[in-house]
């Protein structure tokens, strides 16, 4: 959760930290199997009873237990299950028959597209009430931006969500409030990261389209994150601004908006950063619901679909493969704060 | 002079946030009202369908019925009933489950905080492993295993959030426990489980109150979440993520179906948060 | 031709007490003025109100301050900041604070040459690296690359001393300069400095509260209590004969200038009485006149 700290550590403790570092991560993943594993099979309501025509019989239902290993003791199961895993397999989706890991690497792109636009979306809006309001710091504005801060931080999402559809959906319908793309049109992709692929291959007709759809959903999540980028980094950077340094810049000849963005900016977003990891984790989290107001065909709809259809496989998939995400964000943060700290790379 | 112009900034920020605090109380205390004269406020039977009445707009639009002052939804049932009777589901998720959350989360946290070892170990690793859980889909998960109804929402709820008291609650104690007072206290003779109650407890106190009304706005939307997903309580019960569910369907029919549930939510959750929020300024020593 | 002329600045908190009180002070072209006075005296206010740097809540409430021919008080901000940029920089007092940590050593001397007065990069590194052999540091090209945490403090006051005098100011505010540095160094420092302001001829406003910099350093300098000037002299006249009996008392007060069997005398209270009531005094005629 906080940064590696590194400080003063020669490189064989550097590697130490880091080895310790992925235990720990490997024990928290291994910690989520477990749970879900158990969670899910106590789950009532048979699967395989669902997925079969009304007026099977229950040899019918027998056998196709047997066929999914859902008919052995759990732990039997569970060691079944591990050795999959450890093989690349997760098992077979029980309402769609296909490989769990191919199911949900296909809907990745979408929700990890997703969030990176909120990201992105959060990091700009909150920068910009940040530096704003650190402009203008002790003014009006300062004021109308805190208030401001302050509502899209009491509400989270969800409620955004809603409150988007009818601003931009019903008021003045300008974005698509569902789906990824508008379903007639044709599409010439290889891959599932529509976004990405419609800029690479120039079809900004395309990309508009997948903007329009992805607008909305992707503000709702962006709205809470920036308003805690937008909270801390403003407080960071007022601390930063009354600094030597930055003292020294204005004599300099630099005008207060370049103070800013030269010699403020820099320092003040490290201690932001760290924090953003965890947010941007809850951000990912949030994909799920979204998702779903918004109909966009990721994988936390599909994991939606996968509970209401009791498809235990492809839950477990689903779940495993978020908190492999939530860890995987943190330890990248934590890699990137050592990485732009020139105090620590130095150290 | 420099003196008496930062008292008066202070005020100015204190008068702030008691404005803040007095709205979001009012709010909350005229929802809890509601919730309570339920049956006799509610204008019309909140479950009473009408198919002739389906989708009334509001009485101030054109086609309006009157006696429905909100609209009605497809099935002809009136809306400003439906949001009275909702804020009974609502107030009891936040009221049980913000506690009970409380309570088990607060506990952890102190005793991992102050106990140290092994016993932070074992809660710490718990906390890394709840927090690698996509929330929404957990609690959409638990209530697919415990089954519909207002008790399970609740485990739900508690399952999934006492990290958040126990995370700020563990940081917390042990910031206390390294303080001289508790040195002291321990010194003079107190045991380790009565430094913990009377002596660590009292000053992280304010904190927890902080987080449960945050933790009830929290319960609120989760509630309105797992209706909107169709999993919360029996359709037959009115809910205001019930009814947005709802409305969200047919919003380009009726928008007012999902309109006055979704401002009833918004209020309600905006007024728990600034409730936390303004508690957190009047405990806070530097602006007190 | 003074280059700095400041004339009846005065200063205060917002909406509170007065922190100058119509301070006049003319520095002429290559001098060396030094300002002392007790902390609190208003020494480092006048520097910051001449660099543009007062803190926010600080106002100026009247006076002019003409810097080569221009007054800085009548230019809106964005162009008073160029004017201070191109023709006045600051020595500051903390070198381990003034270097910003995540920009290497290079840049921080350059930018104000390549930014604000548009050199070439070329040009600007290899005045850079002329400023840091001139300052006596061992390897410039390295420094250059260098973070600032990975130098000394002395080394970082050297560097800030090459930065200063990066754009060949005309006038160069030093804010007790040596304060924070360990007194082996102070004495180096403070020769580099008294070098650099003789060989660039650049005017110097040297801000201290010690009296045995000033004899070596200044030519003239102003004697400060509570924001007012009590007397502005010639060097070689106030260590003759101090006029006002503050001077004196703070002359006395200094170890080298005093018999050393006396011992140091602290200000005698019936001297602080006399300044007390003349800034009172002060006040009063403001309010009337």
């Amino acid at each position: 959760m906080c940064g590696l700290h590194m400080e003063g550590l020669g490189p064989m403790q550097i590697l130490r930290v880091l080895l310790l570092r992925l235990l720990t991560t490997a024990i928290t993943l291994a910690g989520v199997a477990v749970i879900v594993f158990f969670v899910i099979r106590v789950v009532p309501g048979n699967p395989i009873a669902m997925m079969l025509p009304p007026g099977a019989t229950d040899e019918d239902i027998a056998r196709l237990s047997a066929l999914y290993g859902l008919d052995k003791p759990i732990v039997t199961q569970f060691g079944i299950w591990l050795s999959g895993v450890v093989q690349g397999d997760f098992g077979t989706s029980i309402t769609t028959r296909q490989p769990v890991l191919a199911l949900v690497l296909g809907r990745l792109p979408a929700t990890l597209e997703l969030s990176i636009m909120a990201l992105v979306m959060a990091m700009i809006l909150g920068g910009v009430a940040a530096l704003a309001g650190t402009r203008f710091r002790g003014g009006r504005t300062e004021g109308a931006i805190d208030v401001a801060n302050g509502m899209a931080l009491s509400v989270p999402d969800f409620l955004w969500g809603l409150v988007l559809i009818l601003l931009f959906g019903v008021l003045v319908p300008i974005f698509h409030i569902s789906g990824r793309v508008t379903p007639s049109l044709e599409l010439p992709f290889v891959t599932d990261f529509y976004l990405f692929e419609s800029l690479f291959r120039l079809r900004f007709d395309l990309w508009a389209d997948i903007v329009a759809h992805m607008f909305m959903p992707a503000l709702a999540l962006a709205i809470p994150l920036a308003a805690i980028i937008g909270q801390l980094l403003k407080q960071s950077l007022k601390e930063t601004m009354n600094l030597d340094y930055v003292t020294l810049s204005r004599t300099k000849g630099y005008g207060e908006t370049r103070v800013i963005l030269r010699e403020a900016l820099r320092n003040a977003a490290l201690p932001t950063l760290t924090l953003v990891g965890v947010q941007f984790t809850f951000l990912i989290g949030g994909t799920v619901i979204i998702e779903r107001l918004f109909s966009y065909e990721g994988l936390g709809n599909m994991a939606i679909d996968a509970v209401v259809n009791r498809d235990l496989p492809l839950i477990q998939g689903i779940v495993i493969l978020f908190a492999v995400i939530f860890t995987g964000v943190n330890l990248i943060v934590d890699l990137l704060y050592t990485v732009l700290n020139p105090r620590l790379r130095h150290g | 002079m420099a003196e008496a112009k930062a008292i008066d900034g202070r005020s100015l920020i204190r008068r702030r946030a008691g404005l803040r605090l007095w709205l979001s109380a009012g709010w909350l205390g005229m929802l809890c009202i509601a919730a309570l004269l339920a049956p006799w406020i509610a204008p019309k039977d909140p479950l009473a369908q009408d198919l002739f009445l389906g989708r009334m707009p509001p009485v101030w639009e054109m086609g309006a019925e009157p006696g429905y002052w909100l609209g009605t939804d497809s099935l002809g049932r009136d809306v400003l009933s439906r949001i009275i009777h909702g804020a009974r589901i609502a107030l009891m998720v936040a009221l049980i489950a913000g506690t009970i959350t409380c309570v088990i989360g607060a506990t952890l946290g102190l005793l991992a905080g102050f106990l140290r070892g092994w016993v932070d170990l074992v809660i710490s690793r718990l906390i890394d492993i709840w927090m690698a859980f996509p929330p929404v889909l957990f609690s959409i998960l638990l209530i697919a295993v415990l089954g519909p109804g207002l008790w399970s929402i609740i485990i739900a709820i508690v399952v999934i959030d006492w990290t958040r008291f126990a995370r700020v609650v563990r940081a917390e104690a042990m910031a206390q426990g390294a303080m001289d007072y508790v040195a002291s206290a321990r010194v003079a003779g107190r045991g380790r489980f009565g430094t913990m109650l009377r002596e660590i407890l009292p000053n992280v106190l304010p904190t927890i109150v902080v987080l449960l009304t945050l933790e009830m706005g929290i319960a609120v939307i989760v509630e309105a979440i797992l209706s909107f997903v169709n999993l919360s309580i029996s359709t037959d019960q009115p809910t205001w993520g019930g009814m947005i569910s709802e409305g969200r369907a047919s919003v380009h029919q009726a928008w007012w179906v999902l309109v006055f549930p979704l401002i009833t939510l918004f209020l309600t959750v905006l007024s728990f948060s600034q409730l936390g929020e303004g508690l957190k300024d009047r405990f806070d020593p530097v602006l007190r | 031709m003074s280059f700095l002329r400041i004339s009846n600045l005065s200063v205060r908190l917002k909406k509170g007490p007065p922190l100058l009180r119509r301070v006049s002070l003319q520095v002429a072209a290559g001098d060396v003025h030094g300002l002392v006075g007790e902390s609190g005296a208003g020494k480092s206010m006048i520097g910051k109100a001449v660099l543009g740097i007062l803190p926010p809540s600080v106002e100026v409430t009247g006076g002019e301050i003409w810097l080569d021919g221009v007054d800085l008080l009548s230019l809106p901000l964005a162009e008073r900041r160029r004017r201070i940029g191109a023709t006045a920089a600051l020595i500051p007092q903390d070198p381990l604070t003034a270097l910003n940590p995540s920009h290497r050593i290079g840049p921080q001397i350059t930018d104000r040459l390549v930014d604000i007065l548009g050199w070439g990069r070329a040009d600007a590194n290899s005045r850079a690296l002329e400023l840091l052999a001139e300052v006596q540091i061992p390897d410039p090209a390295r420094v250059l690359r260098s973070y600032p945490h990975e130098l000394s403090g002395g080394m970082r006051q050297r560097i800030l001393i090459a930065s200063a005098f990066a754009a060949e100011p005309k006038l160069i505010v030093a804010d007790e300069p040596t304060t924070a540095l360990d007194v082996t160094v102070q004495k180096q420092i403070l020769k580099l400095i008294a070098g650099m302001q003789a060989r660039h001829g650049t005017a110097l406003l040297f801000v201290t509260h010690d009296l045995g910099v000033v004899s070596k350093v200044c030519q003239r300098l102003s004697v400060l209590y509570a924001g007012m000037v009590v007397e502005d002299t010639s060097v070689a006249d106030f260590f003759a004969a101090p006029r006002h009996a503050y001077s004196a008392a703070l002359l006395a007060a200094t170890p080298k200038y005093t018999d050393p069997a006396a011992g140091l005398q602290p200000v005698p209270d019936a001297v602080i009485a006399q300044v007390r009531a003349e800034v009172a005094a002060f006040d009063r005629g403001t309010r009337h006149g």
